[in-house]
C-alpha cells in the first residue's frame, strides 16, 4: 500500500521559493497569480495494514517540522 | 573544560570548532553520530556547521534523529551546555532544544560573507566576554538561515532576554534580525554565524575568540 504526505509551509509563514515562482509567472505574462506556495510530496511504500495513525506519527517525528510546516496524509 | 564535537556525515566545520575549543584550552573529543553516549564528564557539546545528511528532507532534520542526539538532548536536559553553529543551530531547533526553525534565505541565495553582529545580551556563558550593544564581525555561510518564530514566542524570547545576537544588516530575512538565541536555562546557544571561523589571525578576524574564552572561564570558576 501507498501513502502520500503533502508538506507545506503554514499560512502566515513567508515562503521565499513560492514568492520567486510567483514573480517568475508574472514576468512570463501570466496575470492574476496572487500567491504561490511551494511544498513537497513524499510518497511512502508501506507494508499492508500500516495505519494512518502511524503515518501521522512519521509526519510529527520527521517528515514535517510542525513549527513552520503543515502536512496532510492521503492513504491508498 | 571538556568539550565534545559531534561529527555527522556532511559536517564540514567540526575540526574548526574543535580547534577553536582547543585554542581556548579545552580538552576536545570528536564523537561520531552513531555513538549513543557522550564521553564521560563532558561540559559542553559542539554541534558543528556543515550539511549533515546532505540537508535531505530539511536541514538538520535527519541529524536531529541520529543516535547521538538522544544523548545530546539528555545532556541539555540535565543542564549541560551546548553550542550549535549554522547547521548545528538548525539541528538544535529540530531537536526542540531551541525554539523556532530556519527557512530558506529570503533572497533564495547561498550567502558567504562576514556580517556585523550586535551582541544583545552579555548574560550568558557564551557572551560574557562581550558587552551588550557591542558589534562584532563574524562570517556567515548558509542557504537556510532565515530564522522564524511565532509572534508569541518572539515576545517570550525578548521578555526572557534570550536573543543572543542580531544582524546589523539582516542578510537572510530572519524575524527581528535574529542571528542567535539561547535556551530557557541559557546553557544552549544556537547561531547561524560562525564564531569558530573568526578565532585566529589567519581567519582575517578574531571577534569569535571571546566566546570560547568566556566558556573556558565559566568552567574554570565553576
Amino acid at each position: 500500500m501507498k501513502a502520500r504526505v503533502y508538506v507545506m509551509l503554514k499560512n502566515g509563514v513567508l515562503d521565499p521559493q513560492g514568492e520567486a515562482v510567483r514573480h517568475a509567472l508574472g514576468s512570463l505574462g501570466f496575470e492574476g497569480v496572487d500567491g504561490v506556495r511551494q511544498g513537497k510530496v513524499i510518497e511512502l511504500d508501506l507494508a499492508d495494514g500500516t495505519t494512518e495513525a502511524t503515518v501521522t506519527e512519521m509526519c510529527e517525528k520527521l517528515l514535517a517540522n510542525t513549527v513552520i510546516e503543515s502536512y496532510r496524509v492521503e492513504m491508498g | 573544560m571538556k568539550a565534545a564535537v559531534i561529527v555527522f556525515p556532511g559536517s564540514n566545520c567540526d575540526r574548526d570548532l574543535a580547534v577553536a575549543f582547543e585554542q581556548a584550552g579545552a580538552d576536545v573529543s570528536m564523537v561520531w553520530h552513531k555513538d549513543t553516549e557522550l564521553p564521560q564528564g563532558v561540559d559542553i557539546v559542539g554541534v558543528p556547521g556543515g550539511f549533515s545528511f546532505g540537508d535531505y528532507l530539511r536541514c538538520g532534520a535527519i541529524a536531529a534523529n541520529s543516535p547521538i542526539c538522544q544523548s545530546l538532548i539528555a545532556h541539555a536536559e540535565r543542564g549541560g551546555y551546548a553550542l550549535g553553529v549554522c547547521n548545528g543551530f538548525q539541528i538544535l531547533t529540530e531537536t526542540g532544544l531551541l525554539p523556532g526553525a530556519l527557512r530558506r534565505n529570503a533572497g533564495l541565495k547561498y550567502i558567504c560573507r562576514t556580517v556585523g553582529l550586535k551582541v544583545e545580551t552579555s548574560s550568558t556563558a557564551f557572551t560574557t566576554g562581550y558587552n551588550a550593544g557591542d558589534v562584532i564581525n563574524v562570517p556567515i555561510a548558509h542557504h537556510d538561515g532565515n530564522y522564524f518564530v511565532t509572534d508569541e514566542k518572539l515576545a517570550q524570547l525578548k521578555d526572557e532576554d534570550r536573543i543572543a545576537f542580531t544582524y546589523t544588516d539582516n542578510p537572510n530575512g530572519s524575524v527581528a534580525d535574529i542571528a542567535g538565541v539561547v535556551s530557557k536555562n541559557r546553557r544552549v546557544l544556537g547561531m547561524m554565524p560562525h564564531p569558530e571561523r573568526a578565532a585566529d589571525d589567519g581567519h582575517g578576524g578574531t571577534d569569535g575568540v571571546a566566546m570560547f574564552r568566556a566558556l573556558m572561564d565559566q568552567f574554570a570558576t565553576a
